[in-house]
């Protein structure tokens, strides 16, 4: 209060009149600096959900000029069953690979922490898979797949079991990418790997001295300490899983019987084969809503179950 | 009396259970990871196996003969010469637009102060939240429009504007560089572009490295852009070609995997010899890549 106003350093650098020129020509640089993303965000971000929107209330076979219909679009998607199917097998797979990948990369993870000897070796197996993906992974996975001349089934068939037709029984087919998408689970290995390396030993050595053996040790130590990265893992994974398209679009196409039309796959088909663009959108920005509200309930959860030590820098 | 025999007692008890962890996690390391390898054997005995050897019943895990003409077999059906052109004009754009779009937007973000920049930077972050697919059709059109599909534009022009991940992987290691450089360069008389080029990129090649890595990676399996914005089989990049491979010979599939691991050879060897860098790239995030 009764210290002078002008203090040499003040918080904000453009408190002060002399500072305030070098400030000015210092964010004159940073938006320069920054100007490529700036003009990519406007273009191709916020231009292109803007845009998306718009479209979404036309008829627009990309062809000829679009056609304002209003809401048409969207009350077309309440009446499309293909619509619901579409979010389903999304969901389903979303869940499926994320639950099951989150529980097989933490336990490979856990495993690979334990000071094993050959650890490098074996981080390298796991990571492998999940290094190469796109168009040649999912050739392989139709040939591992193969009803008849599969590797899955002629390993079950040592065990004198029939296996399914994995990709051409509709019951069958989710299952078979979800068994799949856990073969890259080696890429959220290698971050739950860094954080295990990273929770301090003087915790674990606290709970020893408690008395605590090692699932306790893990159910209050590992656990918690890890819990922000699980959630970060759950949310990314969880969005980039409900996106996922090419792998489904090369071995399935959607069938047997559109068990495995995923959402990604029936925009594909809707602006670039069929050319309904506004339809197209729509069914875009009912993805976007639903992301997002999938995200801020994963968030609220989180306040249950993630703890965040105190400052600790992310 | 009692106590030594009940304490050396539970010595051995809690040695004998250690033994049996480890040979417990070294039992499930090797069998998870024989699971891992072998879907790439498979991959490679297919390759080499004859085409009436592919759909026999048993079917053998090791090829009768090995047919390595197979691979120059596989790549002459289709103009791959063509298509491998074409990915590495694409690939090596991407690399190169993602490294110097990003490194100038992470050195605003990491060095530079201006009103705005924390909004700015969550903003960024949030991108990385948008689903594809809301963006791909205005894309579409607005590259239609520009009468640029068809052609590679498309596929090259994006990079040039930065990409959040990226851009946040640099921010995070710039941040690390310790700022008393930049002090000392700029009481020299450096302005930031000299800052920029000649004392942070200089310091930062592993996490460009990383960049440049995932940046190729990702381009390189990209199937979804150029499915969308090309139709002349003469721009085809590989994963396209690969697709139409697929869609004309599938029951051919010793040629299919031959080109198959062809077009993963890039990445496995980037892989194997810059290893650490996908670690540290992991770390530094705390994300894995696309």
């Amino acid at each position: 209060m009764t210290n002078a106003q002008p203090t040499p350093i003040p918080t904000p650098p453009n408190g002060k009149p002399k500072i305030g020129g070098m400030a000015r020509k210092e964010e004159r640089s940073f938006y320069l600096f920054i100007l490529p993303w700036i003009i990519g965000f406007l273009l191709f971000d916020a231009g292109a959900i803007i845009a998306s929107f718009g479209i979404s209330f036309t008829n627009w076979s990309a062809l000829s000029a679009p056609a304002y219909v209003g809401t048409l679009n969207y009350s077309r998607l309440i009446a499309d069953q293909v619509f619901y199917k579409a979010m389903g097998n999304s969901l389903y797979y979303g869940l499926g690979s994320v639950g099951l990948g989150t529980i097989v990369s933490f336990l490979l993870a856990l495993l690979l922490n334990q000071n094993v000897w050959g650890m490098s070796l074996f981080r390298t197996i796991f990571y492998l898979p999940s290094v190469v993906s796109g168009i040649a992974v999912a050739i392989l996975w139709i040939m591992i797949l193969h009803q008849d001349f599969g590797l899955i089934n002629s390993f079950l068939a040592w065990f004198g079991i029939k296996g399914p037709g994995w990709l051409v029984q509709p019951q069958w087919a989710m299952p078979s990418l979800i068994l799949m998408s856990l073969w890259s689970a080696g890429g959220s290995m290698v971050i739950y790997l860094a954080g295990l390396q990273s929770v301090p030993t003087h915790l674990y050595e606290a709970a020893e001295i408690d008395g605590a053996d090692t699932f306790q040790k893990f159910w209050t130590v590992t656990v918690p300490m890890m819990s922000p990265v699980i959630l970060y893992n759950l949310i990314v994974g969880f969005i980039a899983s409900i996106q996922g398209f090419v792998t489904v679009y090369v071995m399935t196409n959607g069938g047997p019987a559109n068990a495995t039309l995923v959402y990604g796959l029936y925009i594909y088909r809707t602006a670039f084969i069929n050319f309904q663009m506004g339809y197209a959108s729509a069914l875009a920005w009912v993805l976007l809503v639903v992301i997002i509200l999938i995200t801020v309930v994963q968030f609220i959860v989180a306040r249950y179950w993630v703890y965040y030590e105190g400052d600790l820098k992310s | 009396m009692q106590t030594p025999v009940v304490y050396h007692k539970r010595q051995l008890g809690i040695r004998g259970r250690a033994i049996a962890t480890t040979v417990i996690t070294y039992v499930l390391l090797l069998g998870l990871s024989i699971s891992f390898v072998l879907p790439f054997l498979w991959m490679v005995s297919t390759s080499l196996k004859l085409s009436q050897d592919v759909f026999t019943y048993p079917p053998s895990f090791f090829p009768n003969s090995f047919e390595w003409t197979n691979y120059p077999k596989g790549w002459r059906v289709l103009p791959f010469n063509t298509f491998l052109v074409n990915s590495l004009i694409v690939t090596l754009s991407n690399v190169a637009g993602n490294v110097l779009s990003c490194s100038l937007v992470a050195f605003g973000f990491a060095r530079l102060q201006g009103r705005g920049r924390n909004f700015l930077f969550l903003l960024l972050l949030a991108t990385l939240m948008i689903p594809r697919e809301v963006t791909i059709i205005p894309r579409f059109l607005m590259f239609s429009a520009a009468g640029l599909t068809n052609t590679l534009w498309p596929l090259v022009l994006p990079a040039w504007f930065g990409y959040a991940f990226f851009i946040f992987l640099l921010r995070q290691f710039f941040m690390g560089i310790p700022i008393d450089l930049d002090h000392s360069a700029r009481i020299d008389g450096a302005n930031n572009w000299q800052i920029l080029t000649q004392i942070i990129l200089p310091l930062s090649q592993p996490a460009l490295a990383s960049v440049a890595i995932f940046a190729f990676i990702g381009n390189w399996s990209n199937l979804l852009d150029p499915l969308i914005y090309l139709r002349s089989t003469e721009l085809y990049t590989l994963a396209l070609g690969l697709n139409l491979f697929r869609g004309q010979n599938f029951t051919q599939f010793n040629l299919l995997m031959a080109v198959s691991i062809i077009t993963l050879i890039p990445v496995l060897l980037m892989f194997f010899f810059s290893q650490k860098l996908f670690v540290q790239g992991v770390s530094l995030t705390g994300m894995g890549g696309r």
